[in-house]
């Protein structure tokens, strides 16, 4: 049987949820114009006042904003709450030029940990579970938005953040956990060491809620297997919220979104044209509840297809495909968000040449990311041990600029493949979409 | 008093060496000595060659990285405890060998080393100074 966090709201009727996001739309362009000078000038500059958004359908009236308006609008920009009303904090994964900050009132947080039980609840999440979170913890908002929902069901919850997969492993059979939250590409492999320890008899795991990136089937069904529990899909981001924007349900055919807080629309990338249910296009949401930090429009750069066909779970809200890839060349690698102009900024500031290629390939369920780079004289030399240092403090750099290891792997000159005079950067050889 | 090495950057991928020695050769280049330092991705090829000038003109015509090191080379007689012994000396006067590697010729009484050491200078010192008979790259060409 299909349980619920708020019922009420999950399976409300579409009438219901379009009069919620009338309504509070209204309120929230009102809200921004009046407190977030950044949009009121966007707005401004479009020729759009409050005044024109009376109801959802006039939601493409208003501008986008990227990540590129989060960067130029850093730290405050966007703040939209006076800093006596703001609680909290997060920040996106890894990236130093790109960080971006997001804020929380206490009310923010409160809805924000609503849509995390929701997902907890959907993978069959009680009071009487012990939920194991090994999401990261602090900036990141993996380990706060799952720890958060787990308190909100009442469950027990383990706030083990990530890493140290011994005490991990010994805490699920030693506590029982019941729910395991982390990265898919973690529960692969303490799958895997639960396994090769042979205690797949010691643990109590039913449900697993992965998410911060891609995974695919094959990959479900290893976990699934390996742990003898069911996996759901979860997704969020930072800006937006956190984990929780949506979640899978028993159907397991897309991803829920939470609509009482989250307008999405599919658009064209390219023209930025609203596209109708089903076409495949790049996900936008507005959040209509948050008040610290309230976007509008804000393009995700994800590649997914929307549906509002009725599911078996009984829950009414739009379903979101997995995303099918990215409109831009972000990479998510271990579920850091990596971008080529990083690694070049690193290998230009260490003196090595542009020519270089970025091949990310997943190995036993674990992405490598490996860095080609072209030698050059000025790197070379004839001892091993030179090579080695020149070699480690690249890694070392790399490292530090995006908070994941790469592995360098230097290559003869004019080896990189190169389409129409220009260098192919990026080689994914994961198959995740 | 040194002579030069050529290190040459080849791809630790099956056929990348037979490239390499092929430009040689098709360049009537002749080694006296060679040897290879691998890692899992390159290796660095060493070479003691009858004509540096030339090979390195015929490495940068064919794109290949390399760089030109200064070596010492001394001949010893090919007998038990040779190399011991010029070892012993470097190592007594505190020079670390970063690398070496022998030949021979068809002079059969003695055996010719290669050695790397940071500190060209000192060693040669310390070399002559024990009476081991340094090759210079003159020398070495008519080898």
């Amino acid at each position: 049987m299909e349980h619920y966090y708020q019922p009420e709201i999950e399976c409300a009727s579409r009438e219901q949820i379009r009069a919620w996001q009338d309504e509070r739309l209204v309120k929230q362009v009102r809200h921004v114009y009046k407190n977030v000078p950044y949009y009121r000038n966007l707005m401004d500059q479009k020729g759009v006042t409050p005044d024109d958004i009376r109801s959802v359908d006039d939601l493409h009236k208003l501008p986008f904003l990227t990540k590129d308006d989060l960067r130029d609008a850093y730290p405050y920009g966007l703040l939209a709450v006076p800093l006596k009303d703001a609680v909290r904090i997060q920040s996106t994964s890894g990236t130093t030029g790109r960080r971006v900050v997001a804020f929380y009132t206490q009310h923010d947080l409160d809805l924000w940990e609503d849509c995390c039980a929701r997902a907890i609840v959907a993978a069959g999440g009680t009071n009487e579970d012990v939920v194991h979170v090994c999401y990261g913890y602090g900036l990141f908002t993996g380990g706060p938005g799952l720890n958060g929902g787990s308190h909100k069901v009442g469950s027990l919850t383990l706030p083990m953040s990530s890493g140290n997969t011994d005490r991990q492993i010994q805490f699920m059979c030693d506590l029982g956990s019941t729910i395991l939250c982390c990265t898919p590409s973690y529960a692969a492999y303490l799958a895997e060491t639960i396994c090769e320890r042979g205690l797949q008899d010691k643990i109590k795991l039913k449900a697993g809620i992965f998410g911060a990136e891609a995974w695919t089937q094959e990959m479900r069904r290893d976990i699934e297997q390996k742990l003898g529990i069911k996996a759901y899909d979860i997704y969020g981001l930072t800006e937006i919220s956190g984990p929780g924007v949506s979640f899978e349900c028993s159907e397991q055919t897309g991803m829920h979104i939470n609509e009482d807080h989250f307008i999405a629309e599919v658009i064209d990338p390219a023209t930025g044209e609203v596209l109708p249910d089903g076409e495949k296009g790049e996900l936008v949401f507005t959040s209509i509840t948050k008040q610290a930090f309230p976007l509008l429009r804000y393009r995700t750069k994800d590649i997914c297809v929307l549906t509002h066909e009725k599911c078996s779970c009984g829950r009414t809200h739009v379903k979101m495909s997995k995303p099918m890839g990215r409109s831009d060349d972000m990479l998510i690698v271990k579920g850091v968000n990596v971008f080529p102009s990083q690694i070049e900024t690193v290998l230009l500031n260490k003196g090595y040449p542009a020519n270089y290629q970025i091949v990310v390939t997943r190995v036993n369920n674990s992405d490598v990311l490996e860095v080609q780079v072209e030698m050059t004289p000025e790197m070379f030399s004839d001892t091993v041990s030179d090579m080695d240092r020149r070699e480690k403090e690249l890694r070392d750099a790399l490292k530090s600029m995006l908070g994941i290891y790469a592995k360098i792997t230097l290559v003869a000159p004019k080896t990189i493949t190169r389409s129409e005079g220009k260098a192919v950067r990026v080689i994914d050889k994961r198959n995740l979409y | 008093m040194t002579v030069k090495q050529i290190s040459v950057f080849v791809e630790n991928k099956p056929g990348k060496l037979a490239e390499l020695t092929h430009v040689l050769s098709n360049n009537g280049i002749d080694m006296r000595a060679l040897s290879i330092a691998e890692t899992p991705d390159f290796g660095i090829l060493r070479l003691i060659v009858d004509d540096a000038y030339k090979t390195s003109c015929v490495l940068r015509d064919s794109s290949y990285i390399f760089s030109i090191t200064p070596v010492i080379a001394v001949a010893i007689p090919d007998k038990p405890g040779s190399l011991s012994h010029v070892l012993d000396i470097l190592g007594e006067g505190g020079i670390n060998v970063e690398y070496t590697y022998a030949f021979i010729t068809r002079n059969k009484s003695l055996a010719y080393m290669i050695f790397r050491v940071a500190d060209n200078e000192k060693a040669i010192e310390l070399l002559t100074k024990n009476q081991i008979q340094i090759i210079d790259q003159d020398h070495l060409n008519e080898l």
